[in-house]
């Protein structure tokens, strides 16, 4: 589906959506590195703030821009709350660019103390559809209604992406994780499409489990999955709950992909008011998704020379953000990549 | 009491030993809540087992199985319509002893019980596009958040944390965090905080001491009080409390009715006594709830007859017995 997409001499151009928050702190972190590599990357940035005046037009470019390049990089976007505020701007990027299917990789870090070990676990999550169609009502004062929509097309079509990620990956299990027992018609279709699914890949262990279970399960014995494959709300809790296992929301990957184009990002997506504003975030995640991106544009080379350095400067221990336990800045670990990949 | 189904025969028995060697001043009305039918042909408990309730306004619950595909809602569910019962009270303590890989948690999960994503309310729109319908009102949402807030003064807490997903929900979920403000406003002893849902679950699973008092709408609840019970050990050890509208009030332990393991004298019975503690303090008989909750507590510290869910040897009766001794 790249074909006939920007490509000048072999360097390819890719989308650069920096956001707010720790964005803009990660990106940078990937731009550095990026440029140490000589990686034949040419970004196309659009810089704005989720609560900027003119986000919505910033969007629209920036989904112009997708359009053009296929791929892009990106840090968050913060979205108010309340009534009578405008609709996530991740939404209307993920929905018109049909990037439908969300995957989350969770890994316990090699060399890093944290509560669990031996996690592995990869979330893929329906990106566009129920609990965040935003059709919500008010059916008389004091009485909302917010619509939640599954359907069989998209739940057949996450499905496929779990198991052929599964296959591909060489992964053993996947989990659908539902709440079919109550929502026996909406979360009843998905889990009847993940079955039949299932059944096109008899080497692939199928498993159905209810979603509180799934999360008592994560925190007690979380070595036990493998693939996960959930509707929409339900990965954004799956997703959290992986990352708070393996170090946190700076310790993920992520990215977004439909049947034309992919945009890659941290995997926990939190905007950072945890951390924003101290240089101390660990761009793990970040990097690491950048390093997705290069795999998926071919540069398989430059991809494993990058997720190799990442590996190895959590292993060694020595440069460590706050959040990684250790009190290094977001650019001395960049640096000590840099000191890894440089060429 | 209502025994129930399953292993809850075999744990409320041991609620009731433990309760004669405490001396607690409760005489128990064993009731039966097996479902009839009303003349439109819809699910009721029993009269009996409802006029019961009603005049005690308290009541212990084992775990209640519910047939899979025999038409009709769940039992826990009827009880919860019939009474009212609009707070779902989840503590979760880690209990020492029993190590996990999470020390020193201390919180209580307060979840909207009539609501929300749980209302049932189901159709397809077209052939294979089902649409599911979250309720938010404002009543329900006032009475959570406005028993949140007191449960917290009245148990010395310090902090309430609403959970939400205002910025994707934003009138249902906006509405429940505008009653939480509300009500917070009219709280200023207790520390107010508000936290969208994916933030709660990473920070939870990193470090759960950090919360105290949560509340949150139905399913929010349903996840976060499983995933609560999953750091300190699980489904053997955790109480509850659902709480209803015209003051009545019933407890029963998280787990379910354990098949696998009924009638085997194996079941481990600390999430039903410590929710038959919940229920002691409840009706202000806070020492004999601290006398037996320091019993269980301590033979499970010891950690000389521990059941299997535990990895221990011992029967229910032995547990049991050896708590009763310590009493
Ligand atoms: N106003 C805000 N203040 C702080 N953090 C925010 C704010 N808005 C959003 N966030 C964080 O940024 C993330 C992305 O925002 P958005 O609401 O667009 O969610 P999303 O990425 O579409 O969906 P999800 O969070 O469900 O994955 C949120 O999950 C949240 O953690
Ligand atoms: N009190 C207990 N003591 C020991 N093991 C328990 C206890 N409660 C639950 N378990 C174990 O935990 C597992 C899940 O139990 P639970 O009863 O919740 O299952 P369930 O199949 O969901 O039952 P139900 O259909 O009644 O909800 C079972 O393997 C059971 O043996
Ligand atoms: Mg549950
Ligand atoms: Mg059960």
């Amino acid at each position: 589906a790249n074909s006939g997409l920007t490509k000048y001499g072999g360097r390819r151009t890719v989308t650069l959506i920096p956001g707010d928050g720790v964005g803009p702190e990660l990106t940078a972190a990937v731009q550095r590195v990026f440029k140490g590599m000589r990686a034949p990357i040419d970004f196309e940035e659009i810089a704005f703030h989720g609560t900027d005046d003119n986000a919505v037009e910033k969007v629209q470019e920036a989904i112009t821009s997708l359009r053009r390049n296929g791929v892009g990089l990106k840090g968050v976007l913060s979205t108010p709350r309340g009534r009578a505020t405008r609709k996530s701007l991740n939404m209307q990027l993920r929905t018109e660019l049909d990037l439908y299917a969300n995957v989350i990789l969770c890994k316990s870090p090699e060399g890093m103390d944290t509560r669990h070990k031996g996690v592995d676990v990869v979330v893929v999550r329906q990106n566009t559809e129920a609990e965040y169609t935003g059709l919500e009502h008010e059916i008389s004062p004091g009485v909302v209604e917010s619509l939640k929509v599954i359907s069989r097309e998209e739940s057949i079509r996450i499905a496929k992406f779990a198991f052929d990620y599964a296959q591909r990956n060489g992964r053993k299990k996947v989990t659908a994780v539902h709440k079919a027992n109550i929502m026996k018609q909406g979360d009843g279709l998905f889990l009847k499409c993940c079955k039949e699914i299932s059944a096109l890949y008899p080497d692939i262990v199928f498993e159905p489990m209810i979603v509180d279970n799934t999360s008592m399960q994560l925190v007690s014995k979380p070595q036990q999955f493998d693939v996960m494959v959930t509707p929409n709300l339900y990965g954004n809790i799956i997703g959290n709950i992986g990352a708070g296992l393996v170090g946190g929301a700076g310790m993920v990957a992520g990215f977004n992909v439909g049947y034309d184009f992919a945009v890659f990002e941290p995997g926990a997506r939190q905007a950072g008011d945890i951390v924003a504003g101290k240089p101390s975030v660990s761009p793990v995640g970040m990097l690491s998704s950048a390093a997705l991106m290069l795999q998926h544009l071919g540069m398989d080379t430059y991809a494993a020379a990058l997720q190799k350095a990442l590996d190895e400067v959590v292993q060694e221990g020595v440069v460590r953000t706050k959040d990684m336990g250790g009190d290094s800045t977001t650019e001395d670990f960049t640096d000590a990549i840099l000191a890894k990949v440089a060429v | 009491m209502i025994p129930g189904d399953g292993i809850g025969p075999e744990i409320s028995a041991a609620v009731k030993q433990i309760f004669a060697a405490a001396k607690a001043p409760i005489e128990w009305e064993d009731v039966d809540v097996t479902p009839t039918f009303d003349k439109y042909g819809r699910s009721t408990i029993p009269e009996a087992a409802k006029e019961s309730i009603n005049s005690t306004k308290i009541a212990l619950k084992g775990p209640l199985g519910t047939p899979i595909g025999k038409g009709h809602p769940s039992l826990n569910l009827t009880l919860r319509k019939t009474f009212d019962l609009f707070a779902n009270v989840r503590p979760c303590r880690s209990i020492v002893g029993y190590k996990t890989p999470y020390d020193n948690v201390d919180t209580v999960l307060i979840r909207e019980n009539t609501e929300g994503e749980y209302c049932g309310v189901e159709h397809e729109v077209v052939p294979g596009v089902v649409q599911s319908i979250k309720l938010i009102t404002r009543d329900a949402s006032m009475r959570v958040a406005n028993y949140a807030f007191e449960m917290a003064r009245s148990t010395g807490r310090k902090r309430v944390t609403a959970v939400h997903k205002a910025n994707i929900m934003k009138m249902s979920d906006g509405l429940f965090l505008e009653c939480c403000q509300e009500v917070a406003s009219r709280y200023p002893d207790i520390e107010f905080e508000e936290q969208l849902l994916d933030k709660t679950c990473l920070l939870i699973t990193e470090d759960p001491t950090q919360f105290d008092v949560l509340v949150m709408p139905n399913l929010y609840g349903d996840i976060l009080s499983d995933l609560s019970a999953g750091l300190i050990g699980g489904l053997g050890l955790t109480p509850s409390g659902n709480i209803g509208a015209g003051g009545i009030a019933m407890f029963e332990a998280v787990h379910g009715t354990a098949p696998d393991i009924a009638g085997q004298d194996k079941a481990n019975p600390t999430a039903l006594v410590l929710s038959s503690v919940m229920m002691l303090r409840h009706m202000n008989l806070g020492d004999f709830a601290d006398r037996i909750e320091s019993a269980i507590l301590a033979t499970i510290a010891e950690g000389k007859t521990l059941t299997g869910d535990l990895g221990g040897k011992s029967r229910c009766s032995e547990f049991t017995k050896a708590v009763c001794e310590r009493l």
